[in-house]
């Protein structure tokens, strides 16, 4: 699930001098339960087939981290 | 307290993109002979030597904590930029796994720093051998380092470290000698 509200970034500090190739931006992951001190009833949920693959029932705490993404 | 100049002691220059080499000099980060051990270990002696020799320990811990900024600079250079199957590759797939691109004082093997690299033994002889036996193993450490590394501009600030080691283990050898001149010393009180 493609979320990049669930994700952070910064540009690091580049020098003309960095031996490898920079990364010029950084990015990290602000999961979803930071934005909710308690979760509020009724939330859409998963279908449970879907939910037992997932490890969560709720679309709005699947964050999606994937090695695809690439985030490091 | 300590005065803080953002610039580094020596100036420190990557040429080559090898993550490989953060990998060995993390032993002279947070290595048993490396930078860490050295500057907390100094700075925790300094209280209870004789007055004579308190000002060595206290400034060659304050050069011990700049050569650590020195080596963080390359290991942070040589690693910021690699995916995770680089470090796999330099042999860092250990410390990816545990710490992500941070920097973590553990040794070329991915030990964790451990206070046991260090001692007080409440005496001055002991602990000044101590000392300049660790600057010996620091010198042949870096030795090994620029013997394994073939970048250039690394080297130079490798070079610059293992001299310090020199002077240092020539201060503490000093310090001994003056703790000796108290012998037969007549004190009048
Ligand atoms: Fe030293």
């Amino acid at each position: 699930m493609d979320r990049p509200l669930y994700r952070g970034s910064y540009k690091p500090y580049v020098s003309p001098l960095d031996p490898c190739p920079p990364i010029r931006v950084k990015t990290f992951v602000l999961p979803p339960q930071i934005f909710t001190n308690f979760q509020q009833p009724g939330l859409p949920q998963y279908s449970p087939e879907e939910a037992l693959r997932r490890g969560t029932l709720w679309p709005l705490f699947d964050d999606g981290f994937s090695r695809e993404e690439g985030i490091s | 307290m300590w005065v803080y100049e953002k610039k580094l002691l020596y100036p420190v220059e990557v040429g080559t993109c090898n993550p490989t080499l953060a990998k060995y000099l993390m032993e002279q980060y947070g290595g048993a002979d490396g930078e860490l051990a050295a500057a907390l270990r100094y700075m925790n002696q300094r209280y209870t030597v004789p007055s004579k020799v308190i000002g060595v320990l206290n400034d060659i811990a304050t050069e011990e904590f700049s050569h650590l900024e020195m080596l963080a600079t390359m290991i942070y250079k040589l690693t910021k930029d690699a995916t995770p199957e680089q470090l796999v590759e330099a042999g860092l797939g250990a410390h990816f796994v545990n710490h992500g691109h941070d920097l973590f004082y553990e040794n070329a093997n991915g030990v964790p720093f451990t206070a046991t690299y260090i001692q007080a033994k409440g005496d001055p002889i002991a602990d000044l051998y101590e000392d300049i036996a660790a600057e010996e193993k620091a010198r042949a450490t870096y030795q090994w380092l620029i013997d394994v590394s073939d970048d250039p501009l690394i080297n130079d600030s490798l070079r610059f470290l293992r001299e310090r080691e020199n002077i240092h283990s020539l201060r503490f050898r000093e310090s001994v000698e003056l703790l000796k001149d108290e012998r037969d010393r007549k004190k009048i009180f």
